[in-house]
């Protein structure tokens, strides 16, 4: 398994520089660095000897790519690419265009995205597994059919009425909750409460149906009649046996997302006044910032593979047969 | 299994019950940030820059117009807005030179000026607020066993305010790493500003090791100079009385240099604590919180000067209450919370909650909150009235207009004929209209491009913009008739373009194009429809607009300006010929050159403002009225609603430092927050008894499936 996990990690590096090249291409078609030097500077009384030299102090005055004045291998090297891209591939983030450090910008705002991000996914998954769960043992029933009547309208209602209804219901109308807000601390419970709820809430739908299509394959396999023959209950073999059985699809879903759960959520965040990293890229591109375009790109990237990576494990752990060679 | 539950409800309790205490469950501030004179306020977007040398926005001024304080500052309540000293010890003194340095008498002729000379005394015993910065031992070396973020954690000292703050803020300016917004502007004025930003830039590449208080403080400005602890003086070049507006802005707040020092640590670059984040002035607060992701907060400076409300307002200040306070030292509020709110609807909510004191009225709320009355008055809706919420309304001195760009063959030039085209166009798009559908009234048809509350704008019917409107019973826009006479006159008789024969095209640039805007951009072409002239929108993204104003490749785009000060120079500078955009790349966007209208321009940005001044600036207008380079737009009408207890509340659209002024009744904040904010528990019971009905049927059909055979 070491050396599975090995050549995976080393998989890593051509992808990220791939990634690095392809942020990089995108951002520049769009924008030019005197577009960049423009947006920072203001609409106001700005001349292009102020563009000129926000450039120079942020190396945005080389080429993009290629620069031609240079010789030999300068010509690569002194290029904004290059000095812009080999710090990542170190880990080092740099500062944003703005001069703020991107590390401790990161590290600030992921706690309050994890804050959310973490009971929102223990508690919707423990509640999907549960309702569809539930829905299998109910099967045939009208209570079945009422739970997925239920389900598909949850699906089909906009993520954003849930924050605004439960703004409106939880925190105006019934003033059980701030209705925005955030406080570190233990004081965040409160803060968190709602955001948590809604999130369990708005993902039921489509949650409990995916999860329930799940159980259903699982369901229909020989060892669960066997299981009912020897006289388990429904209740005991859906919970003891079906349950662990379908952990291997349940696992690809949840492990893959868990080293992103700290990225948070834009709208939430923006709705709940969140301090997290919901909006930082979105922030940083309408503010034509690259250092954190970048930075963040980058750093979805690699925790999305090491996600794939952390998923590959897991799957070892639940079903012994499953060997990384 | 069970024990695991039973320890999982124990520590739920556990949490609910830490999170509760006897105030309201919504309640969204720390009880130490509860029931004293604290404003409650917050921000949308985090702010870029707190550098008084960088900060040009009005988040920005927000926070950095408490902390950081210029010479000079508008009186809070007198109209027409008026100047008075702040830091300084009375306004300046200005002497004038001629190109030989030869001092002039004080009536002497504009043109004869080389040199106008401002002579500043600053106030004595002004210091600043405690602050690391001020213990030189920081400089050099932390504590060790220090490693938090809370500079205010580390020993904290002061010093008296000198003249030398105040030159060595105007070298920041001046310093290319800094990046002043103003650098390009001042160059232009200040005497040795260009000379010194050469400088150090040279320095700055063959010293690169050198630290920046050292090489600003090696080399000196020739405008700029020091005569004692306490006066200074700046010379600049020609006249321009303006400049003492610019001293009024934070951008020449005084800057100790040993903030620069302190902030240049590497650790503390680290934390992103700097200079920029983490300001240092002589303000009525300081910058005690700054989490720009979550929330900034201003404290009471301990060391603040001896500064009072004011006495003596405007005619109405004492019947409107704004007299109360008299006397009072300032600040009025110990405390300031900024909390972030990105979204309109949840700031709304917690403003009629009483969680925050003041709010804007966004589109979607205007409803609830203002009516009006049948002879269309603005009033608010009895549920406000109710709440004891007050209204405030200002005409803000912005214009938002729609130009043609001058350059362009079709719209622009200086022909009888496409002069006459852009009349018949300014006559009907229908700015009225446009106020009532898309600002909810909130707006007022421009009759020039000189605000109301800037010198030079003429109220009332004397005011009024012949070229698009007349008097009939009143003001009303001329007719479309008019308008279509005039287009057959420039020669596009029924809308049609005779080099074509079918109808003219018009382009319109904007970076407008999502679908937020639609409805503008349709009620847009509907009213060049009128003419039956196509008009044709092109959406583009800000860079690809910014770029096409830049080369003069638009024909007609919309665009605004805030004033920087209350002067008309500041407005009629948009139309300066030398200011064209395309050609000289200052802020004329229209590109609109005309010899006599800049010919008075300079006359009249030199004088003081008198009747003489005035017929100039009367002059000018209807030069651009006959021209009409713009269609003149709207100046917006700010309304702001604020809760029963923020008093003090005056309309001030020059002043950025005006929290000082305002006092909180935290008894009557402390009433309204109780009664609003009663929890409601009865629908949670409701809920848990449709729970229990559910599970009857589920536990029936639970026993018949238990009971049934498998086959």
């Amino acid at each position: 398994m070491i050396n599975y996990i090995l050549r995976r990690l080393l998989y890593v590096l051509p992808v990220l520089v791939g990634v690095n090249i392809l942020t990089f291409v995108l951002f520049f078609v769009v924008n030019t660095p005197d577009d960049m030097a423009r947006m920072q500077l203001g609409d106001k009384y700005v001349s292009q000897a102020a563009v000129d030299n926000w450039k120079a102090q942020r190396g945005y005055d080389l080429p993009l790519l290629w620069n031609e004045q240079e010789q030999g291998f300068a010509k690569a090297y002194k290029t904004i690419f290059f000095e812009k891209s080999v710090g990542l591939l170190v880990f080092d983030l740099g500062a944003s265009d703005n001069g703020r450090d991107i590390v401790a910008d990161i590290s600030q705002r992921m706690w309050p995205s994890l804050a959310i991000a973490i009971p929102s996914l223990i508690f919707g998954v423990l509640a999907n597994i549960t309702f569809a769960l539930l829905l299998i043992f109910y099967r045939g029933s009208y209570l079945e059919f009422g739970g997925l009547f239920i389900c598909i309208t949850l699906m089909s209602i906009s993520g954003l009425f849930y924050i605004i209804a439960g703004q409106y219901f939880i925190g105006k109308l019934l003033v059980l909750t701030p209705i925005s807000g955030y406080a570190p601390g233990m004081d965040a419970v409160r803060f968190i409460i709602l955001p948590v709820l809604i999130g369990v809430v708005g993902g039921l739908g489509s949650g409990v149906r995916w999860y329930r299509t799940l159980f259903l394959e699982e369901s229909a396999k020989d060892y669960v009649r066997t299981a009912k023959a020897k006289g388990l209950s429904d209740l005991q073999i859906l919970f003891k046996h079906v349950l662990k059985n379908a952990m291997i699809p349940i696992l690809t879903g949840i492990v893959v997302i868990l080293p992103l759960l700290f990225m948070g959520s834009l709208i939430t965040e923006s709705f709940f006044g969140i301090p997290g990293l919901g909006s930082y890229t979105i922030d940083a591109i309408s503010s034509q910032d690259f250092a954190i375009v970048r930075s963040m790109v980058f750093l979805g990237s690699f925790l999305y593979i090491i996600g794939l990576l952390l998923t590959d494990i897991s799957y070892t752990l639940v079903d012994p047969r499953v060997r990384l060679d | 299994m069970s024990k695991l539950i039973t320890h999982a409800i124990v520590i739920f309790f556990l949490l609910f019950l830490s999170a509760c205490s006897d105030k309201a469950l919504n309640n969204p501030y720390s009880q130490a940030d509860e029931n004293g004179k604290i404003i409650y306020t917050a921000f949308s977007e985090r702010p870029k820059h707190l550098d008084p040398a960088k900060a040009y926005s009005s988040n920005e001024y927000a926070i950095i117009a408490q902390v950081y304080e210029p010479l000079f500052q508008y009186h809070y309540l007198k109209r027409p807005y008026q100047l008075e000293p702040l830091l300084a010890a009375s306004m300046p003194t200005v002497t004038y030179f001629n190109h030989e340095g030869v001092q002039l008498p004080v009536d002497v002729l504009d043109a004869d000026i080389a040199y106008s000379e401002y002579q500043l005394s600053i106030r004595p015993e002004v210091h600043f607020q405690p602050h690391p910065s001020f213990n030189e031992g920081l400089h050099t070396k932390l504590p060790a066993d220090w490693k938090g973020d809370d500079v205010y954690s580390l020993p904290l000292s002061t010093r008296q305010l000198t003249s030398d703050d105040f030159i060595y803020q105007i070298k920041r300016l001046a310093d290319p790493v800094t990046q002043s917004p103003i650098a390009g502007l001042m160059a232009k004025y200040i005497v040795g500003f260009t000379e010194f930003s050469k400088k150090q830039a040279a320095l700055k590449k063959q010293h690169p090791a050198l630290r920046k208080t050292q090489r600003l403080q090696s080399e000196s400005m020739w405008g700029v100079k020091r005569i004692d602890a306490l006066h200074f003086s700046i010379r600049i070049k020609g006249k321009y009385p303006q400049f003492v507006n610019w001293l009024a802005m934070p951008f020449f707040a005084p800057m100790p240099w040993e903030a620069d020092e302190f902030y240049s640590h590497s650790y503390l670059q680290k934390k992103n604590i700097s200079l920029d984040w983490f300001p240092v002035g002589t303000g009525p607060y300081y910058l005690r919180e700054n989490n720009p992701n979550r929330r900034m907060v201003l404290a009471k400076n301990p060391n603040f000067h001896d500064e009072f409300y004011p006495t003596q307002g405007a005619k109405d200040s004492r019947e409107k209450g704004l007299l109360n306070d008299a006397g009072k030292k300032l600040p009025l509020t110990d405390k300031v919370i900024f909390s972030l709110e990105k979204e309109s609807i949840p700031y709304w909510n917690k403003f009629l909650q009483g969680y925050y004191d003041s709010s804007g009225i966004s589109s979607d709320s205007f409803d609830q909150a203002v009516s009006f009355s049948a002879a269309g008055e603005v009033g608010l809706t009895q549920d406000m009235v109710g709440r004891g919420i007050g209204l405030q309304t200002a005409v803000t001195t912005s214009s938002y207009y729609m130009g043609f760009n001058m350059l362009d063959k079709v719209v622009g030039g200086y022909t009888e004929k496409a002069k006459k085209l852009r009349q018949a166009i300014s006559i009907v798009v229908d700015y009225e209209e446009y106020i009532s559908i898309f600002q909810n009234g909130r707006g007022v048809p421009a009759q020039s491009i000189i605000p109301p509350g800037i010198f030079g704008h003429i109220a009332g019917n004397k005011g009024i913009n012949p070229t698009v409107y007349t008097l009939q019973n009143g003001l009303i826009r001329r007719p479309v008739d008019d308008a279509k006479a005039l287009l057959a006159e420039a020669g596009y008789a029924n809308g049609i373009d005779p080099s074509t024969a079918k109808p003219l095209v018009l382009y319109f640039d904007t970076m407008d194009s999502g679908p937020d805007s639609k409805a503008r951009l349709n009620w847009l072409r509907k009213q060049f429809n009128k003419l039956n002239i196509q008009l044709v929108v092109r959406g583009t993204d800000y860079n690809r607009f910014q770029e096409k104003m830049r080369n003069g490749n638009s024909q007609m785009f919309m665009w605004g300006w805030n004033a920087d000060y209350p002067d008309p120079e500041n407005f009629l500078f948009l139309l300066y010929g030398k200011n064209a955009k395309a050609v000289h790349g200052g802020e004329n966007a229209a590109n609109y050159q005309n010899a006599q209208f800049d010919a008075l321009f300079e006359t009249m940005s030199t004088m003081d403002n008198t009747p003489q001044r005035q017929a100039i600036i009367n002059r000018m207008i209807d030069i651009t009225r006959d021209d009409a380079p713009w269609l003149w737009g709207f100046h917006p009408k700010a309304f702001s609603l604020h809760h029963a207890w923020y008093k003090n509340v005056n309309p001030n659209l020059m002043a950025n430092n005006k929290t000082k002024y305002i006092n909180i009744d935290p008894t009557l904040r402390q009433h309204y927050q109780a009664t609003w904010n009663k929890p409601v528990y009865w629908p949670l019971a409701v809920l848990l008894l449709i729970f229990i009905c559910l599970l009857m049927p589920a536990y029936v059909i639970y026993r018949r499936i238990e009971r049934s055979t498998a086959l």
